[in-house]
């Protein structure tokens, strides 16, 4: 294999960065005025790397389904010791491609973003977001369960001093909470990881033998007394950890906290990227090491993500702080996330052996690509937000009125992105919301009406928020004289608005790349098709 | 040039692609254009797609066959493929020359109209816009194109009805179409769903093919009620579009937007969109015989329901705007008794007719320097005789009392086919329904006449009201837009004549060129009922007329008369309730908004932050007190905690072990 596209080169770039800006001994370098500006740069410049080193993925991706490779392999040590049977193994298929991408698509925008209002311990703050970058795309890159933990655990922390460093008035509050949540939920995944291990015929953590041999681990543990399959019991440990990171219904209340107290590059990395962490979780590994299981949770998790859908567009119309409202927002997207991911038709009678789950290919198509256009669109509503908040420091809507006259730039943007959001075809969210919901009538068409009825609140609350911020007589004497956005907010904004009307035109680019990696990634687990 | 005429199927891309085009260009760049450039970029765009759907419906008419070409994929996946493919039929070549022609016309007088507003070059790019969304609507060879500009005319009406957005109520007014469209929308995508599911495809052709080649499965799904599902939850999308009850409530506001974007999207074109997707659909509509009827109620109530508010307006736009809902209900009847053709005739009339009372309309409104209240006009005749005059001939056409006017030819006809229905089920089974909605249509077109009149009386005819200086000041807007009120005038007069009927002389050659898409055998083909059609025929129009002459005595003078009648005793309740719309906006406001908001409001403060966080919260001072219980275990001696950390490691090695060793 060549040395492009090399994996490690795209995964440890950022950490690299951070590792040059702490050795860099900038206070005695520069001066003091300059010395910010340096590492900014510096920082940026790790970060466009990254990014120009994972486009040969998408250039290079080998998806045609007549091939034997559907993804780039990389191993470099087989077994790191006798003990533990763990690898270095990553790669990168259609599943995991675009959330890559995205990861190293977003983090220079929101350095950039975040040019001015980080003002206090700059050097800790771009360090941290390089470390969670790495952090980020290790999760998604590793092929073995042990290193996706290790990564898993370690994106927490720069995230934690994100928030409870550079976060607003109640930020120790929510990083705490953040925190201590998504940990406890890790625990019980650490556990179940535990189990699979050593359950294994040869115990590994390599997902190629995981994939093999999990999803036939039979047998049953008592529970006070209640016998309970070993499927149900991992699957569970495994679904708790990701529905809170997701986050579901009704382990979601550590997000509108989190959202609201941290920075904008927070939110923007909370929303953009860490929320799919769950999502992705799910479809990488609780669905095919569990397929009978989570069959035979489907329901009751597409029940909770129909119900996310809604009650996540209530709390959002009752919300008064934007930030909020774009959180509450968010838990209703990642409803219909979760929607998809969870489209499965009935049993379709015996296959090899026994029998055979299908999954619906539109549903988890859409859902894989609302992941990414959920990061376009409410990445840029949280950058946006944060324009806004760094011109007047509030968040409030009441604050606002009648902007689209004095930020006419903003007004366009914002409209734009507001569209993607609540699905307005020839952008990005309509097709991920189609493919959803064609998948979820599929399931049960029951699913598929209740959740529809979140493409008519979407536009409900969107509509009003723009509204109230930018519409009517700009009354409040402390916005009249703001500035519009500067050629640097714009930079930051652009692409993301260019990437939700390529998405929306031109799908297909995205779309295929996704569906080999599915029908061939599917293949792997004997019990579950796809279709 | 001779050559791209010949093959102009091969450019019927550039039909919506055109106005795309100066939408991204004025969006762009027209801020800094001069504004000439910026009305030629407008028009030009709109009028070369309208010369390439003349071209076009010509090649279909010498031709007789459907132009159609396919650029590939919009986006597939399993078995799902959405293709972007556009086709001109019989059905799409009328409808894609209405959009662009009226839409031209309509450019044009707005740079009259819109003169001197500092926008002027967004208002441009979201016209252009919406036409390319309304053209890709109509050619559309699927049903997400078509829902694609279905959703992309929504949006530019959004735009446009909060131009002014400054105003508070114009933006509420474009944020309530939005809502109450995609309330519609709920239903017409979960019917798209439902078509995917059982047809396998979402080419609309492809649908057609289906039911043709599986007769057998397709009468499982009659039997089954999934054709009626279907075609009602595609009905719901629309009332919502179309503005029937009861998603009726946003056209009314929707008047906020200026005149120009009322006539166009509000009375022209994109209203229709729901009539034209029942036409687009009619082989799958007419498979359900309940959806068909209810969609006949549906639209006789909202008729006769508007007529009935339209009679006591006192915004000028108001009156137009109820009776536009009405009109639009008697399409969805002329298409519910599957008199497709009559009901795509009367589309395109009522596109000419109501564009130019909409824009005579704008005339008044502007040479009264925005006064839209019709009871401070009056003797406006004198003032404005061109306006007048167009005006005049536009009432005409919708009160249909002129025969051989196109709103009389086109109305005329939905009656006859209505009365010559012979369906119903349920409890209307047994009963004459053709006459009984007959009876409807024709009550609705009393009430037509009367408002016409009402109106023309009110502003034109009536000794004026207004201040001698500010009358003295009214004058004919510009010669541009004076132009565009005769031609539109010309179009309602003429325009009907290509569907002249055998029993008025004619031999109706729109029904006909329109029969190639809709199946010719069809209940709706031109059979003889000896003199049934001529006594149909002068009782309306005869009635009509009368109605009309008395609007006109009781508003031409002054209107003491209705004035003394709505004063007192059930003259006022009746006018009270007509005029406030029968409080249905109130009902809605109490019924869903208040709830929804307060519900939303409740539902945050103690489900979410009481009981939820409330618990993880919980949760997490439970741990903090059990931790101060085991605070003892902090004792700080070194020693002890290096005790427990070997002893920890230690028992999870051996609990490793174990399990590694057991299997």
């Amino acid at each position: 294999m060549s040395i492009f596209p090399n994996i490690s080169i795209v995964l440890f770039l950022p950490a690299i960065g951070a590792f040059i800006l702490i050795l860099l001994p900038s206070d005695k370098l520069f001066k003091p005025s300059a010395r910010d500006k340096v590492l900014k740069v510096t920082a940026l410049i790790f970060s466009g790397l990254t990014f120009a080193a994972s486009i040969p993925l998408i250039l290079q991706f080998e998806g045609t389904p007549l091939m034997e490779h559907f993804a780039f392999d990389e191993t470099v040590w087989g077994s790191l010791s006798e003990i533990i049977n763990t690898s270095y193994h990553l790669k990168v298929d259609g599943i995991s491609l675009w959330l890559v991408i995205l990861t190293t698509f977003l983090t220079p925008i929101i350095l950039l973003a975040s040019w001015k209002s980080i003002e206090i311990r700059i050097k800790e703050f771009l360090i941290a977001m390089l470390l969670m970058e790495t952090g980020m795309l290790g999760a998604f890159l590793a092929w073995d369960l042990l290193l996706f933990y290790i990564f898993w655990e370690v994106m927490l922390i720069p995230m934690y001093f994100i928030i409870g460093i550079w976060g607003g008035e109640r930020k120790v509050y929510a990083a705490v909470k953040f925190f201590i949540y998504t940990m406890a939920g890790s625990l019980l995944m650490f556990l179940a990881i535990l189990y699979i291990y050593v359950n294994m015929p040869v115990p590994s953590f390599d997902l190629d033998i995981i994939y093999q041999h999990v999803p036939s681990l039979s047998g049953t543990l008592s529970i006070f007394g209640m016998d309970i399959s070993v499927q149900h019991i991992l699957f569970i440990a495994f679904a708790l950890s990701f529905a809170i990171k997701v986050p579901m219904f009704p382990f979601h209340t550590w997000l509108p906290d989190a959202h609201v107290q941290a920075p904008t590059a927070g939110s923007v990395v909370l929303a953009g990227v860490l929320l799919k962490m769950g999502t992705y979780g799910f479809i990488r590994f609780a669905i095919p090491f569990f397929p009978n299981a989570s069959l035979d949770f489907a329901p009751i998790i597409s029940i909770l993500a129909i119900i996310g859908i809604i009650y996540g567009a209530f709390m959002a119309l009752a919300q008064t702080d934007i930030k909020k409202l774009i959180a509450y927002s968010s838990i209703s997207h990642l409803g219909f996330v979760m929607l998809g991911l969870f489209a499965f038709a009935l049993a379709s009678g015996p296959g090899g052996s026994g029998e055979v789950v299908t999954l619906s290919i539109q549903g988890v198509q859409g859902a894989l690509y609302q992941m990414i256009n959920h990061g376009l669109s409410t990445g840029a509503l949280f950058l946006l937000v944060g324009m806004i908040y760094e011109r007047r420091h509030t968040k409030e809507m009441s604050e606002f009125g009648g902007l689209a006259k004095v930020m006419p730039r903003l007004a366009v943007v914002f409209m734009i992105t507001t569209l993607a959001s609540i699905g307005l075809p020839g952008l990005n969210g309509f097709i991920g919301e189609f493919l959803i919901l064609l998948g979820a009538f599929k399931a049960n068409s029951w699913f598929g009406v209740l959740a529809t009825t979140g493409v008519i609140l979407g536009a409900v609350y969107m509509l009003i928020l723009y509204q109230k911020v930018f519409f009517g007589e700009c009354h409040n004497p402390k916005n009249q004289s703001l500035k519009d956005l500067s050629l640097r907010e714009m930079i930051v904004v652009l692409p993301l608005i260019a990437l939700m009307v390529i998405m929306g035109v031109l799908p297909n680019f995205f779309l295929d790349k996704i569906s080999v990696t599915l029908h061939e990634f599917f293949k792997l687990i004997p019990i579950i098709n796809i279709g | 040039m001779i050559h791209f005429i010949d093959n102009i199927e091969n450019y019927i891309y550039l039909i919506p692609l055109l106005p795309l085009i100066g939408f991204v260009i004025n969006g762009l760049i027209g801020k800094n254009l001069p504004r000439g450039i910026v009305y030629f970029i407008g028009c030009i765009s709109i009028f070369a797609s309208f010369v390439l759907s003349a071209l076009a419906l010509w090649k279909v008419i010498d031709t007789g066959n459907a132009l159609e070409i396919a650029y590939g994929s919009w986006f597939h996946s399993g078995g799902l493929n959405v293709s972007i493919g556009l086709k001109v039929d019989q059905l799409s070549a009328v409808m894609i020359n209405i959009v662009s022609g009226v839409g031209f016309l309509i450019h044009f007088y707005s740079i009259g109209y819109m003169k001197g507003d500092e926008g002027i070059y967004k208002f441009f790019a979201y016209l252009n816009l919406f036409c390319f969304a309304m053209l890709v609507l109509v050619m559309g060879d699927n049903l997400l194109l078509l829902f694609l500009g279905w959703e992309g005319v929504g949006l530019c009406s959004y735009l446009l009805i909060g131009f002014w957005y400054k105003n508070k109520d114009y933006a509420d007014a474009g944020k309530k179409a939005f809502i109450v469209n995609r309330i519609g929308d709920f239903g017409f995508l979960i019917g798209i769903f439902l078509i995917f599911q059982y047809f396998g495809t979402l080419n609309i052709a492809g649908i057609q093919e289906f039911l043709v080649k599986h007769p057998g499965e397709v009468k499982l799904l009659i039997e089954g009620g999934v054709i009626t599902i279907i075609t009602l939850l595609l009905f719901v999308g629309a009332t919502g579009k179309s503005a029937q009850i009861p998603l009726y409530v946003w056209l009314p506001d929707a008047m906020a937007g200026p005149t120009p974007v009322s006539a166009l999207i509000h009375a022209a074109t994109m209203v229709t969109a729901g009539v034209y997707m029942i036409g687009r659909l009619h082989f799958l509509f007419s498979l359900s015989e309940v959806t068909m009827l209810i969609i006949l109620i549906v639209g006789a109530v909202t008729a006769l329901y508007s007529g009935t508010i339209a009679i006591t307006q006192k915004d000028i736009k108001k009156v137009l705007a109820y009776s536009t809902i009405s009109q639009l209900g008697y399409m969805f009847m002329a298409m519910s008794v599957g008199a497709f053709s009559v009901g795509i005739f009367h589309l395109m009339t009522h596109a000419f007719f109501k564009a130019l009372l909409f824009l005579s309309a704008g005339s008044v409104i502007i040479a009264c320097h925005h006064e839209q209240d019709m009871t401070k006009m009056g003797g406006l005749s004198k003032r404005l005789p061109v306006t007048h005059i167009a005006m005049f001939i536009g009432m005409l056409a919708l009160s249909g009392t002129v025969p051989y006017i196109s709103g009389f030819l086109s109305k005329d006809l939905i009656l006859e086919k209505v009365f010559l229905f012979e369906g119903g089920l349920g409890v209307l089974s047994g009963l004459p329904v053709g006459k009984i909605f007959w009876g409807v249509g024709l009550i609705t077109a009393l009430f037509t006449a009367f408002y016409s009149f009402r109106l023309m009386g009110m502003t034109f005819w009536a000794k004026t009201r207004m201040k001698d200086e500010d009358y003295h000041h009214v004058k004919e807007p510009s010669k541009a837009m004076s132009t565009v009120l005769i031609l539109l005038a010309v179009l309602s007069i003429v325009g009907g004549w290509v569907g002249i009927p055998e029993i008025l002389g004619g031999n109706n050659p729109f029904h006909s060129f329109l029969s190639k898409v809709f199946d010719p055998t069809s209940a709706h083909g031109e059979v003889h009922h000896g003199n049934t059609p001529y006594i149909l025929m002068g009782v309306s129009t005869s009635l009509g007329i009368i109605l009309a002459i008395i609007a006109a005595f009781m508003y031409g003078k002054n209107w003491s008369f209705p004035e003394r009648f709505t004063q007192k005793g059930i003259g006022k309740l009746l006018h009270r309730l007509s005029y406030n719309k029968y409080y249905i906006d109130e009902l809605y406001e109490v019924l869903f908004v208040k709830t929804i908001m307060k519900g939303s409001r409740l539902l945050w403060k103690w489900v979410d932050a009481f009981i939820i966080d409330g618990l993880v919260n919980g949760t997490g001072r439970l741990a903090q007190l059990i931790a101060k219980l085991g605070q003892n275990v902090q004792t700080g001696n070194v020693n002890t905690y290096a005790l427990s950390i070997v002893l920890g490691v230690m028992a999870l090695l051996t609990w490793f072990m174990i399990a590694t060793y057991n299997n």
